[in-house]
């Protein structure tokens, strides 16, 4: 199904975890797809020649979605590069865990800078060409910790459910330009992130999903496909819980 | 006179308007039916054909034709 041949799409955080699943998947729909890393750029290259390797297209560029400045410029040189910006996955995320009790402020600054305040102004920035085009899709990734909440997580559930008020409005801010606006809120998805967990944590969070397994990266970059592709063209402003069952 | 006609040509563009309208008094929003999007659009569309940066604070005071086009007079 390469109903993506033409498209342009941006994944902020895409280097890895569920941000390379939703590369490879866009691109093998035939999108030209940029990777956007901040710190790691062995993964981003991994993550490029897997796409090409499958005879694929992705690019990389490096910029922090938390610098205003860096992603004003990053998107400029993307659509001089490539003539548009169609579609972006704000994905970019950092978690500083910890019970609110012990929250340092910078904890809950880092947190919201990266999640909340960076897809803001990639969502800015990329929705300028969106709107030239008359054609656009936006799809932030949220959280199960933004919807059913998570102890520990009090800075990030915040900003996973600040995505999911952006996602929103922004959808009815631009619907008439024919960009839909929509979040994927997913729940315990086999990543680096959860491989930190301990065993015990691990055989709990199975006890807790209905589907008794966590979720792959796949899963995941399977409902982002299914947002960006015509498929998806009459839904906006709405949130797809891939998360086996655990919160419904 | 340069400036004028590509500021028009660039309105009736934007906003899908006839020629005959855009006149230096017309506001864009009370006479040709420019609702707050198209704004921000045409504000673009004026940046990009003029090749000029137009701030926020400054954009807020474009709200006729002539305002748009003592606007770029002014910075050429």
């Amino acid at each position: 199904m390469r109903s993506l041949e033409g498209k342009v799409a941006v994944v902020t955080g895409g280097s890895r975890g569920i941000g390379r699943a939703i590369c490879v998947r866009l691109a093998s729909m035939g999108a030209l797809v940029y990777i956007n890393y901040v710190s790691r750029s062995s993964a981003a290259e991994e993550t490029q020649k897997i796409i090409q390797d499958a005879g694929n297209r992705a690019e990389i560029i490096c910029f922090d979605v938390a610098q205003g400045d860096a992603v004003q410029e990053a998107f400029k040189k993307m659509v001089a590069d490539a003539g548009s910006t169609d579609i972006l996955v704000n994905n970019a995320g950092i978690t500083r865990d910890g019970l609110m009790a012990r929250m340092k402020e910078s904890d809950w600054d880092e947190v919201m800078n990266t999640n909340l305040k960076g897809a803001f102004f990639c969502a800015k920035a990329a929705s300028k060409a969106m709107m030239k085009k008359r054609w656009g899709r936006v799809i932030n990734i949220s959280s199960v910790s933004g919807v059913a909440g998570n102890p520990g997580q009090a800075n990030y559930s915040a900003a996973k459910a600040g995505l999911i008020g952006l996602t929103k409005s922004m959808a009815r801010e631009y619907a008439s330009r024919n960009i839909t606006v929509n979040s994927v809120a997913p729940g315990y998805i086999k990543t680096e992130m959860t491989d930190l967990l301990d065993e015990k944590t691990q055989e709990q969070l199975k006890r807790d999903i209905p589907l008794a397994v966590l979720g792959s990266p796949e899963d995941v970059a399977g409902a982002v496909a299914y947002l960006a592709s015509e498929d998806g063209r009459y839904i906006t402003g709405q949130t797809l819980h891939i998360n086996g069952g655990m919160y419904m | 006179m340069a400036i004028e006609q590509k500021m028009i040509d660039i309105i009736v563009e934007q906003l899908s308007v006839e020629k005959e309208k855009v006149v230096a008094n017309a506001s864009f929003v009370d006479d040709l039916g420019a609702d707050s999007l198209d704004l921000v659009e045409l504000i673009m569309a004026m940046e990009e054909g003029f090749d000029i940066e137009i701030p926020d604070e400054d954009a807020e005071g474009i709200t006729t034709v002539q305002d748009a086009i003592d606007y770029v007079k002014k910075l050429k």
